[in-house]
């Protein structure tokens, strides 16, 4: 068996029976929560981890998804779940326009650039009223499909549908993105990576290939900020701010930013870390800062590869 | 015309704040090659350190000496503790942790400090001045002029001293500036030092304006960063210059255009600068050596 | 026609006036090697030919074509390939995933057949990958195959490069120092491999300190010094011309008294 198909029966089995030791209802809810994240941070894996861009405005898109969801079904009269495509199509398209020129630039370059996307579309959720509601948020109509699948005798609450859902959404970006890793065009990836010189005396079209990832990797987002409106039933500009933008790299750094398993590692305990950290109440941003810190001083490769190391390290 | 001279005058207020922590960015820039993100803490610590210690009874100046040193300290131990520890880490994680540093500096003022928002009197009085029709606040004139004092000392201590130009050699080549027998550990120091006393100096000044809390550090950050690549990273007089212009910017978009879109403005023009110079205003062209 | 012409090509940085006014033929399945002392402007050169940098003046002409600062992507297509003095290998790949990336070109397909996994490109990926084995195996790193290709001997990368090089099958295969750090085994190897691949047609041009092997392998010899032509032509012709001793002699008296 191969390797990706590992990941994925790993995957799938955590996703499948995780259920069984909630010791309640909640539990499916921080569940869904976990796997909505990782799925963005999957995206951030292929743009980070695979093609080495950095983008700090990729909540941009997640914003996108989730109003597309909030906004065309009572606009234009499209069923929810059309929408989320909808709201996939225009983020690839904005992420194509904009990616054109910004990728081009490096480093901390392409850092604040992409950083001013996202705070430019944050920007225009906030201040569009007429059509957002501005910063208190807007409902979010029902995908329906809970009612459909109780009409054919599947009857789930509203969590454990939920959970199912994000949790197939998050196995299908999974196996996605593994494909992509050794495919041609992972591999074309990962080269310009490497070397970005060395990739255009082999033919490889840097800036066509980066775009196709920082395209991907938007759609990713947008997808998951449309889960999480549904899910929610209400949106807020806040999917769209800056610090949702640090978070999902975050993520993604702090379990590792190459690999996928690191994504979902990652994206588990940041979305917990709050959870468990409402205790602390005040003094959640202060361990919160902490954690960012002492990890990447300590783990700069992020836990999955740096565990992996120690694991081989052993048996040497 | 009057109209146009106050959007001026407050323009250049913001712009000046913008431009100490454009600058505060770039020393740390150039020292140590990291984009500091927790370089608005360092503004937020400036005010707030401030008002608490002017409330504890101390006198205004003492209290503002207070909190520049205070300030300069966890600048130095931002270094120590976060910064050198990571050195050669790749940028995604260097951004991360001085993210982490922004948000714990926050999370700690939060804690030591309130979260209510503050103020202390202005430094002469409350009096506005009339230019030309427009009206200026006396404190508006000690942000502009404390920005271009502090330029103008930081181009003498560059040009002028001995230990300025150590820093420039460190920051030019490291490598080389070890063997010319340059402490670069006490460079670096000097450099974070330098840096967190320049924003908190910049808090100190700008706080009976704008009012401050513990939460103003990250919008200061983010405008002073788009400053300073609006110059040209690692260039002290495009970030002052990028600084300045942003802040003006942002005022006549204000002003002219529409309130609610004024940090649009910011970010667009620094799109558009990227777009067209990518390696800012004052930023020299190279060609990446293979 | 020539397979590639360089015609009067020069690049300046700020004052520095690195090449300048450079011009010389390549034919195919021809061995032509640059040298000159260090700081001479060979790799600039050779940057200016693959289109890494921008000339400033002049024009390189491939298969009579104007193909002047052409992106590198473009000229790989058109059959130009290269390896680096400072090695540009691809670090975070194995040593298999580096070659199989030089058969870009020809394993690449939409992208959303990548993304599911079609079967066409799973075709595409082990062609690249049947491919770079037997490349490797020509280099002779076929054990290393999957090992990452950061921990690999110094001598063994610069192998990896040449591998990858050869993947796209050029007409014309530009060489930076293929055989600094390597040991003498290695040397005679990828001399032999050059030998090879300039006798299967493909034009090789070749910057090279070893004056052993230029003056062995060399069909013509282009001499730089201070970013100026200052000779050219068969090995023997060059090597006695006074111009050429004393720009070596100048500078670099070891590299002379070597050859
Ligand atoms: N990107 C660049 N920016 C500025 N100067 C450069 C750049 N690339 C090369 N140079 C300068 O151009 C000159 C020629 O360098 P080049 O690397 O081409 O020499 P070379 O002949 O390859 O030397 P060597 O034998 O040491 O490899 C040198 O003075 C070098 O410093
Ligand atoms: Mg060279």
């Amino acid at each position: 068996m191969s390797q990706k198909h590992a990941t994925l029966l790993v995957l799938a089995a955590l996703i499948a029976l995780s259920p069984l030791f909630f010791p309640s209802g909640y539990y499916y809810r921080i569940g869904a929560l976990m796997f909505v994240n990782a799925l963005a941070v999957t995206g951030i894996v292929i743009l980070t981890g695979y093609a080495g861009q950095i983008s700090l405005g990729h909540a941009g898109f997640a914003g996108i998804g989730g109003y597309a969801c909030a906004l065309a079904p009572v606009h234009w009269c499209l069923p929810p779940a059309l929408a989320v495509v909808l709201g996939a199509a225009i983020s690839a398209v904005l992420a194509w326009l904009v990616g054109r020129p910004i990728l081009r630039l490096k480093g901390y370059y392409l850092g604040v650039a992409s950083l001013g996307f996202g705070i430019l579309v944050a920007m225009v959720l906030n201040n569009e009223r007429w059509l957002t509601k501005g910063p208190d948020g807007i409902e979010v109509p029902d995908l329906g499909l809970r009612g459909l699948l109780k009409d054919v005798g599947l009857d789930l609450s509203n969590g454990e549908f939920w959970y199912g859902l994000t949790g197939i959404a998050l196995l299908v970006g999974a196996w996605l993105a593994l494909n992509l890793y050794h495919s041609p065009t992972g591999r074309a990836l990962r080269a310009l990576h490497g070397s970005e010189v060395a990739a255009g005396t082999v033919g490889i079209d840097v800036a066509r290939v980066k775009l196709q990832a920082f395209v991907i990797s938007a759609v990713y987002a947008s997808v998951a900020g449309s889960l999480l409106a549904l899910q929610n039933k209400f949106i807020t500009p806040d999917v769209a701010g800056f610090m949702h933008s640090i978070e999902m790299v975050t993520m993604a750094v702090l379990g590792g930013v190459g690999s996928v398993p690191g994504a979902v590692i990652g994206a588990g305990i940041l979305t917990l870390l709050p959870q468990v950290l409402t205790v602390f109440a005040d003094y959640e941003q202060v361990i919160l800062g902490l954690v960012m810190m002492l990890v990447m001083i300590f783990l700069p490769q992020g836990l999955v590869p740096s565990v992996l190391r120690k694991l081989r390290g052993k048996d040497e | 015309m009057s109209e146009l001279l106050q959007f001026l005058f407050s323009g250049l207020t913001v712009g000046a704040v913008y431009a100490l922590v454009a600058l505060g960015f770039t020393i740390i820039f150039n020292a140590s090659g990291v984009v500091n993100f927790a370089q608005g803490e360092f503004v937020m610590l400036g005010g707030m350190i401030t008002v608490f210690a002017h409330a504890a009874g101390l006198p205004l100046p003492l209290a503002a000496l207070i909190a520049i040193a205070v300030t300069a300290g966890v600048g130095v131990a931002l270094n120590q503790l976060a910064i050198e520890p990571a050195r050669g880490a790749p940028v995604v994680s260097l951004i991360i942790i001085t993210i982490g540093a922004s948000i714990f500096i926050r999370g700690a003022a939060q804690l030591v400090f309130d979260k209510q928002i503050h103020s202390f009197p202005a430094f002469s009085g409350t009096e506005p001045i009339h230019v030309l029709g427009a009206t200026i606040q006396s404190q508006s004139l000690w942000v502009i002029g404390g920005a271009f004092a502090v330029f103008a000392g930081l181009w003498l201590f560059f040009t002028r001293t001995l230990l300025g130009r150590a820093v420039l050699a460190t920051s030019n080549n490291r490598l080389a500036a070890q063997l010319v027998g340059i402490n670069t550990r006490f460079i670096m120091t000097l450099s974070f030092a330098l840096s967190a006393a320049i924003g908190a100096f910049g808090g100190v000044l700008v706080t009976p304006i704008t009012l401050t809390s513990y939460d103003v550090g990250l919008a200061l950050a983010l405008k002073g960063f788009a400053g300073a690549m609006l110059g040209g990273m690692g260039n002290p007089k495009g970030a002052f210059v990028g600084g300045l212009m942003l802040g003006l910017l942002e005022s006549l978009t204000a002003g002219y255009l529409s309130s609610q879109y004024k940090d649009a403005a910011a970010f667009v023009v620094i799109l558009a600068v990227l777009f067209f110079m990518p390696q800012g205003l004052f930023g020299r062209k190279s060609t990446e050596r293979v | 026609m020539s397979l590639l012409e360089i015609q009067g090509l020069g690049i300046s940085f700020g004052g520095l006036k690195a090449v300048q006014d450079v011009s010389f033929k390549v034919e195919p399945g021809e061995i032509v090697s640059v040298i000159g002392p260090n700081g001479a402007g060979k790799t600039t050169l050779f940057n200016m030919i693959s289109g890494v940098y921008q000339p400033g003046a002049g024009r390189v002409v491939l298969d009579g074509q104007d193909v002047t600062g052409m992106e590198p992507f473009r000229l790989a297509a058109r059959g130009m390939s290269r390896t680096f003095q400072n090695l540009q290998i691809f670090q975070n790949m194995t040593v298999l995933e580096n070659a199989a990336s030089g058969f870009h070109l020809r394993e690449r397909g939409p992208v959303l057949a990548d993304l599911l996994n079609l079967p066409g490109a799973r075709r595409r990926a082990r062609a690249a990958e049947a491919g770079a084995r037997a490349l490797l195996a020509r280099v002779g790193l076929e054990r290393a195959a999957d090992r990452q290709a950061g921990n690999l001997s110094y001598g063994s990368l610069k192998r990896l490069e040449i591998a990858r090089a050869l993947a796209l099958q050029p007409k014309v295969l530009l060489l930076d120092e293929p055989a600094a750090g390597c040991n003498a085994v290695e040397t005679e190897e990828i001399d032999r491999l050059i030998a090879e691949v300039a006798a299967s047609g493909t034009a090789i041009l070749l910057v090279e300190h070893d004056m052993k092997m230029v003056m062995r392998i060399s069909n013509h010899i282009v001499v730089l010094d201070h970013g100026e032509k200052i000779a050219e032509g068969a090995p023997l012709e060059v090597s006695r011309n006074p111009a050429v001793i004393a720009a070596y002699l100048g500078t670099e008296e070891a590299t002379h008294a070597d050859g």
